[in-house]
């Protein structure tokens, strides 16, 4: 049974943090659209798909050896963060805005909020799953040295 | 081990936590920013523009914003006529314009135009019954709002004209500025004295109108 849980500390505080991250950016999220009422956009919506198991994920990966928690959550913090990196480049104009897959409804440039000047609903994404990607990544490297 | 478990079980209850008071402040602060513009600011819900039914001296506004080519405002129609021949002399509606839809701009402009013709209501109430024919959804015939509209005596190219009043294209961009202001995205949206309708449904405006009729007279 030790045996398959986290084998040091320094891992577990990893998870942990992964999983910190993500219910933050999931009840963000749900804050923006459920409490604010701003109406998720295509992108926001494949962004979710990413993030919102990973709450489970890494839930479940607090009790579970550091290598499987990687091996699960990995793809998903992947192909999110590859789709906050789009809707990025979207909303900065970098791609134009009929090259992306919102032709109705809620158009994924449409700014809602903008902290700062450059703190928005998307670049809030873009760090979430960018640090999460970061964390994992430490993570499967200090697994490794461990071995 | 135990010390983690411990340690995930808080965290899960003060995120939660945290959200939950964060929810709540931000309604109740909304609630407040809109009973502050309609206290500072009554033209917000009642500019001097917008058409009113009812009488003269009922002191309970209801705002409607409404989309002609919305469906959900043709359904409340008739039932928005029934609250107010219910509470006469106590409740006057207030049209606002919300054009979410592709062909409402025109729609509305028809429908302003037709008021040089003292004719909005009836107009309003025929664009209603006719919408799924020229709002169809797939296949849309917008130029029909002036086959239907003769049916009520319209002078259809005095309205065509009137249509082009750059004071019409005007206040159809103050609606749609005031729309972002009150955080209305969807149609139809009530306030009542500037109180907004929280959960939506007849009943509930019903709820709401009561609650300003008693505090009004």
């Amino acid at each position: 049974m030790q045996s398959k849980t986290i084998e040091n500390s320094k891992s577990w505080n990893l998870v942990f943090c992964c999983w910190m991250i993500a219910s933050i950016s999931t009840l963000g999220s749900l804050f923006f659209s459920e409490v604010m009422e701003f109406p998720p956009c295509v992108l926001c919506w494949y962004q979710r798909i990413a993030m919102y198991p990973l709450v489970l994920l890494f839930l479940v990966g607090t009790f579970q050896s550091a290598k499987s928690t990687f091996a699960f959550t990995f793809p998903l913090a992947l192909t999110g963060w590859v789709i906050a990196l789009y809707h990025n480049l979207l909303h900065y104009e970098i791609v134009p805005e009929s090259a992306s897959p919102c032709l109705e409804g809620v158009s994924c440039s449409t700014v809602y909020i903008d902290w700062f000047g450059f703190i928005t609903i998307p670049a809030l994404s873009f760090l979430s799953f960018s640090l999460l990607l970061g964390i994992l990544l430490i993570l499967k490297r200090n697994n490794y040295y461990e071995k | 081990m135990k010390n983690r478990k411990l340690l995930v079980i808080l965290s899960g209850f003060v995120l939660i936590g945290l959200f939950a008071f964060a929810a709540k402040s931000y309604k109740s602060y909304e609630s407040s920013r809109l009973g502050f513009l309609s206290q500072s600011d009554s033209s917000v819900f009642v500019p001097d523009y917008a058409p009113q039914f009812g009488d003269e001296e009922a002191k309970v506004y209801l705002t409607e914003f409404l989309d002609p080519e919305c469906e959900s405002c043709r359904n409340f129609y008739p039932r928005i006529k029934s609250l107010l021949k219910k509470y006469k002399g106590k409740v006057k509606l207030v049209v606002r314009y919300a054009p979410f839809h592709r062909n409402s701009k025109h729609a509305i402009k028809a429908l302003e135009a037709t008021r040089k013709q003292g004719k909005y209501w009836e107009a309003l109430e025929l664009l209603f019954k006719y919408q799924p024919k020229w709002a169809s959804h797939h296949h849309p015939q917008p130029e029909l709002i002036f086959v239907y509209l003769k049916e009520i005596g319209i002078d259809i190219e005095k309205l065509k004209v009137d249509m082009k009043d750059p004071k019409i294209a005007k206040m159809i961009e103050q609606e749609v500025s005031d729309l972002k202001l009150l955080k209305v995205r969807g149609t139809p949206a009530f306030f009542v004295n500037g109180k907004p309708l929280e959960k939506f449904g007849i009943t509930y405006l019903e709820e709401l109108i009561q609650k300003e009729i008693k505090k009004s007279y």
